[in-house]
Order: C-alpha cells, then structure tokens, then sequence
C-alpha cells in the first residue's frame, strides 16, 4: 500500500533531478532528497517509503541519466505509474528494479491509497475501490525487478538476462 | 527493410528483422561521459570484473562537468580516467584532448554508415547523420555493453519524414527539427526511429545533418537516420582513418513505415522553442518582444565550425547588446583551432562575446553560464525543460545559430533578416 503523488505530462529528467543539486550526483543518497523538488517542492518532505509517482503521457523525457529513476527508488518510491514513458527512462527503471507501470492515470487522484499486484497486472485503488488493469510486464522484466535490478541478476544468476 | 531494419539484422546476425522484434545486437562503439560512465563504472566493479573483452569498442568523454566545476566532478572525471588505465581504453577523451562527445566521435572517425552505436547519453542519436543506428542508453546498458559488446533492443517502427523544396534564407536544419517537433510533439515519435529524406536534407552538410539527428530524442525518438550519400562518403574519407568499408545502405522502396510526414520547407521560417518544451515552437517572426539576459551558441546540437561561421557572418562588425551577455562554446578542440585559424574567436571577442573552452556546461545548468531566478536565454541547445539552465523560475529559448547571433546584437528574440538589411 502507498498514497498518490500526482504529477503532469512530460515530467522530464530535469524535473526529476534539478540542475542545482547536480553537485550532489556522486551522492545519491543526498541527492534522493530533492527528487521531483522542481515539480513539487514538497513532494520529497511528504512522500513516504512506498508512496507511488503517478504521471501522464511521456514520462521521464529528455536525459539517459540512470540517476533518474535511481534515486526514485533510493527515496523508497514504491513505483511509477504513468499513461506513457519516455524510451530511456523506462529502461533505466527496469534496469535499477523500480516498477514502472503503463496504464491510464486519469482515474487515479492526488492521495489515492494503491495496491501494486505486479505479477497480476493489477492497480487496485482503495480509497475509490476502482480496478485498474495493466498489461503484465514480461516474466523477465518481473524477475529482474524482483532482484533488484540487472547488477543483482547478474550476480545471482551470473549471466546477463536473456 | 528500413535503413533502420537492415543494420539491426546485420548487427543481430539475421536476414531480416521486424519492428516490435527483441534481438541481442554487436556493438561497434559504447560511449560514456563523466556524468553517466561513473554509475557504470561502478556496476563493473560491483560485478567484480577486471577487464573488457573489447576495449577498443569503449569511448570515455570528460565533457559535461568539465574543466572541472568542483571537487565532485573532478572525482567523476578521475573514475573515468583510473577506469580507463586500469581496463586499457584508449579511446579516453580527457579535457584538451577531445570536446563534447557527439561533435567529437564523428571528428575522430568512430562513426561510419551502418555501425551500431550505444552511448549512456541521450543525444547520441546524433550519430544517425551519418547513417548509422545510434541510441541513448542508461548506465546499466552501458556497463553491459562494456561487458558483452552486446546491448538487447527492440526493433523500432520508422516514420519517415520528407522534406521538399528550398529552404529560405536562414533557415537551418535546427529551423527544420524544431519545426518538426513543434508539429508532432514530445512524444510523436516515441520509441520509434525518424528516417530524414528529402531534397532539403540531400543538401544539407554532415554539420547539419548531425543537428537535425541530434534532436530526434526530442520528440520520444530512439534513433534519428539519414540514408548516406556522397556528402557523407565525402565526409568520411577526410578523416584520419584508414580500414573501414562503406555499405550502400538504404531503404527498401516497400519498406514499412508507422506513417510518413512530408513538409514544403520553403514555408519554414526561423523557429524558437519557448519554455519549457522543445516542442512549443513558433516562427521568429511571431516570437513578439522577449528580452534576453544571455545567449548561448555551442552544444553537442549547434557547435559545429559551420554553425560558428553562421554566428561569426552575423557578428561581425557587430556588438552584443549590453545586457545580453553572449557565450560561444566551441564544440572541440579541433573546431576551436579552426575557428581560431579562420578568424572567427575574433570576430566574437570584438562583438562582446565570451569564447569557451568545449564543455556541455550551460545546457544542462551545469556550469560555465548558469541562470538566476526569471532571467531568459536564448540557446542552440536541445532542451528548454524548467530549470534546464539553472534557476527553476529561469526560461530558455532554443534556436539555430543565427537567430542566437541576431538575438544577442538585439538583446531580444531578432530575425537575422533584420541585422544583415539593417
């Protein structure tokens, strides 16, 4: 279970990460505690572990930085949900094992309370007892981000994912 | 098959592939910089691997956070450069050996038709120019390719966008990229690879090629292509490298395209992206009275010695407005030189303008021309995001280089028509 912090279309990689802390990108724990500042200032003070980004159409556009989605997941961001994402990011989401979930955002409000079913491709949104599906990722996306990531995948089964 | 199509299947060791298709595929170049290589880096080491089974494929560029900011970027670079020692790459660009990365793999001769490039930076589509398949990749990607010499990728559908006719006086390939976005949006071109053709691009030289290819991930694109031609053989053959083969490399006339946008260029004007997305586009013209507190001419889009030239036709002789302050950035060391030899830097300082060494510094906020809270610049870089260039209340202006060098002699949004009549 998490709450909702909603956001708009083409959140980019610059909203994600602001320019002004780029000082702290060898830092990222440091970092992690302004993620989304320059969308929501306040979103980093009232998040909790395991609260949910939720978003519009192209989500994550402009820069590859894996810092992005990094330090979603370092903040305790349980996952994203978005109606589109930008290519880069989405990858770099499934690579670093944080969930990120294509569905139709529009019935979702601002603090609604989720439950993730992954493996279901299922959203349940119980503050408005409303079902949302999505298509379930593939076996491989599921397990990869059931390690953790690739580099924990990589060590645990000591091949890259195939 | 598509241009596109046909490198994945040579790449993937296949006859044919089909969009939507997973293939693991052989990379030829696997670029990092000083903001992304780090993080793969990293991921090496956390692995606990000692050395690269192809370090000739790897290039390491120290050009976002360079010369140095700060004593977190001169740590970012030094992991660049111990990492290069310790796993023997060569191909390591450190400052005053290089420049920014996409103006500086095409100068070197790591680019040639048909190859397949990854890079952990989104604009490495810029390579496309060239008529490879090139696309940004995150650092995890990075540190596999680095690994295996392989990346896994899905197979993107083409749309194919042909541009007729003349282009006007001062209209630039960033006039035609900007315009294109502004038509299909940040995301019109999602996941999918844009195939440029048409008389205007067939004019267009590898300079402005790469512009045009670079902004591709501006609308959502994977990879941005122009099939190559003399221009590009031409081109190719100058550099300093010998052992290489040029494929004839095409589209199928019945290859399958997602759709196919055809624009008359001789109804383009200059462009300028107003804040805060690439696609937000207008004619110059139209532009009304937006002052400018800086101007940037450089980027991994717009620092090419041709597009120095533009600047330096419209600068010379020509003072920058007081309060604009103007910043060239040279886009390598090589460019530098020649602008140097070719009169150019002059032509900036006695405008006013400040020439830098090659850095990505004020396109990401970084350094070196960062903004304060509700300053407005004018740059011919790629993305006008809020807080892109520094203060989250600050705004950018994205254009070619001719409009920027008009705009700064006005200190406000200007025509060039209106500095070289007037």
């Amino acid at each position: 279970m998490g709450k909702t912090y909603k956001f708009a279309d083409n959140i980019s990689t610059d909203h994600i990460i602001p320019g002004k802390y780029y000082h702290l990108r060898s830092n990222l724990p440091e970092l992690a505690k302004h993620v989304m500042e320059d969308a929501d200032p306040e979103f980093t003070q009232n998040m909790k572990e395991g609260d949910f980004i939720v978003g519009g159409r192209n989500f994550g556009c402009g820069s590859s930085r894996e810092h992005a989605p990094l330090i979603m997941k370092i903040r305790g961001v349980q996952a994203v949900l978005a109606k589109s994402f930008a290519r880069i990011f989405y990858r770099n989401a499934i690579n670093i094992g944080l969930p990120a979930i294509e569905c139709d955002t529009d019935k979702i409000k601002e603090g609604d309370e989720l439950e993730l079913v992954l493996d279901k491709g299922i959203i349940l949104d119980k503050t408005t007892g409303e079902e949302i599906t999505f298509k379930a990722l593939s076996p491989l996306m599921q397990k990869i981000l059931n390690e953790g990531g690739v580099v924990n995948y990589v060590r645990k089964y000591k091949d890259l994912p195939t | 098959m598509t241009i596109t199509e046909k490198i994945l299947a040579f790449h993937s060791g296949q006859k044919e592939v089909k969009p939507g298709q997973f293939i693991l595929a052989d990379v030829d170049i696997a670029l990092g910089n000083d903001i992304t290589a780090p993080l793969a880096i990293q991921e090496i080491e956390k692995l606990g691997k000692e050395a690269l089974p192809y370090p000739e494929k790897v290039v390491l560029v120290a050009d976002h956070f360079t010369p140095n900011k700060d004593k977190e970027s001169a740590n970012q670079c030094l992991k660049l450069k111990n990492f290069a020692k310790k796993f023997n790459v060569k191909n390591f660009f450190e400052l005053g050996c290089g420049g920014i990365e996409h103006a500086l793999l095409p100068e070197e001769g790591f680019i040639i038709p048909g190859q397949l490039i990854i890079g952990a930076d989104s604009h490495t589509c810029s390579y496309g120019a060239l008529g490879a398949f090139a696309t940004g990749v995150g650092s995890t990607d990075l540190a596999f390719a680095m690994l295996s010499g392989k990346i896994w990728l899905k197979v993107p559908e083409s749309i194919k966008f042909i541009y007729n006719g003349k282009l006007n006086n001062w209209v630039t390939s960033k006039d035609l990229i900007l315009y294109t976005i502004g038509d299909i949006g940040v995301d019109g071109a999602d996941y999918k690879a844009m195939e440029f053709e048409g008389e205007a691009i067939r004019k267009l030289s590898i300079d402005a090629r790469l512009t045009m290819c670079n902004m591709a991930i501006e609308a959502g694109g994977k990879s941005g292509i122009i099939a190559p031609d003399e221009i590009t053989i031409e081109y190719i053959n100058q550099l300093p490298i010998t052992n290489y083969q040029l494929p004839i490399l095409k589209s199928d006339k019945d290859a399958k395209y997602a759709k196919t946008i055809e624009y008359d260029v001789s109804e383009i004007e200059p462009q300028v992206a107003f804040p805060h997305l690439p696609s937000n586009t207008k004619s110059v013209s139209q532009a009304g009275n937006i002052e400018l507190d800086q101007v940037v001419i450089g980027s991994c889009t717009n620092g090419r010695l041709e597009d120095l030239r533009i600047a330096a036709e419209i600068l010379k002789g020509k003072k920058v407005h007081p309060y604009t302050r103007t910043i060239i950035i040279p886009a390598t060391q090589k460019i530098y030189l020649k602008a140097l030899k070719e009169g150019l830097l002059e032509i900036f300082i006695n405008a006013g303008a400040v020439v830098s060494p090659p850095t990505c510094g004020p396109c990401i906020g970084g350094h070196m021309g960062v903004l304060a809270k509700g300053e407005k610049c004018l740059a011919t870089t790629n993305r006008n995001f809020v807080g892109r260039m520094g203060d989250s209340q600050s705004e950018v202006y994205l254009a070619s280089p001719a409009v920027a060098a008009a705009s700064a002699v006005k200190g406000k949004i200007t025509h060039p028509e209106e500095i070289i009549s007037g």
